[in-house]
């Protein structure tokens, strides 16, 4: 019997803790958003080439900025990362400063 | 003796020079390494490539990659070297090794701690064959980010 609670109770925190640090929180009000994660991890990419086009682009809106994380998902590592991947790129033209 | 360190150097040159132009360069750039005693460990030819935005007049350019190890003075000089050149209207040296060193490094990490978390099941240090969501993890749709404005 209480080894089931505590069994419980650790679960829960876990959960809220993973809850918290990889996507959004669940939003009040009825619609919940699918939780992001870090493409990077899920993927184990350790070294993000700034040569690789096709694995910049998905973090690239159509105006050319970066994506910011809050959107993406990507974890704080990764997303530091990409961001020299990207501007390395950028200076090799390989993707656009802006676009209009 | 200055340390050796790899590199990689992109650079792209004009759409108006020739197949032979773009050898030449590459021939300069392994005399300089020669010279100073670097080791020109890779040499990637994408060829004529459509740039994003416009650099001088130019819409389209040649890029090579070169993997380079040696000494920071010879990447100066190359830099130097390809910063006068009109041939190449653009260029990019990255120090890779550290860069790698650290993905080398998270890779192994990894791999040994999924061996001991396995092992620490009873199962096999190896992920078998057929075990697990096998392909279809592959392609995730669930997987990319996702994008709501």
């Amino acid at each position: 019997m209480r080894e089931e609670r505590g069994g419980g109770g650790r679960g829960g925190r876990d959960k809220d803790k993973k809850d918290g640090k990889g996507g959004e929180a669940p939003r009040r009000g009825g619609f919940f958003r699918r939780r992001r994660v870090c493409k990077f991890c899920a993927e184990k990419i350790d070294y993000i080439n700034y040569k690789d086009v096709r694995l910049l682009a998905p973090f690239l809106p159509e105006r050319g900025k970066i994506q910011p994380r809050r959107i993406s998902g990507t974890c704080a590592l990764h997303q530091r990362k990409l961001q020299v991947a990207i501007k390395r790129a950028r200076q090799l033209a390989l993707i656009p400063y802006v676009t209009d | 003796m200055s340390t050796s360190r790899q590199y990689e150097l992109v650079y792209i040159v004009t759409p108006e020079a020739s197949e032979q132009d773009v050898t030449d360069l590459h021939t300069q750039v392994e005399q300089i390494i020669e010279r100073l005693k670097g080791t020109l460990d890779k040499t990637e030819n994408w060829g004529r490539r459509k740039l994003a935005y416009e650099i001088g007049k130019h819409r389209e350019g040649t890029y090579v990659v070169e993997t380079i190890t040696g000494s920071g003075e010879l990447m100066k000089e190359i830099d130097r070297r390809l910063r006068v050149s009109d041939a190449v209207i653009r260029h990019l040296v990255v120090r890779v090794d550290e860069e790698l060193r650290v993905a080398d490094r998270t890779r192994s990490a990894r791999q040994t701690a999924t061996a001991r978390r396995r092992v620490a099941r009873g199962l096999p240090p190896e992920r078998q064959p057929g075990e697990g969501r096998g392909d279809a993890d592959q392609n995730d749709d669930m997987d990319g980010p996702e994008v709501t404005r």
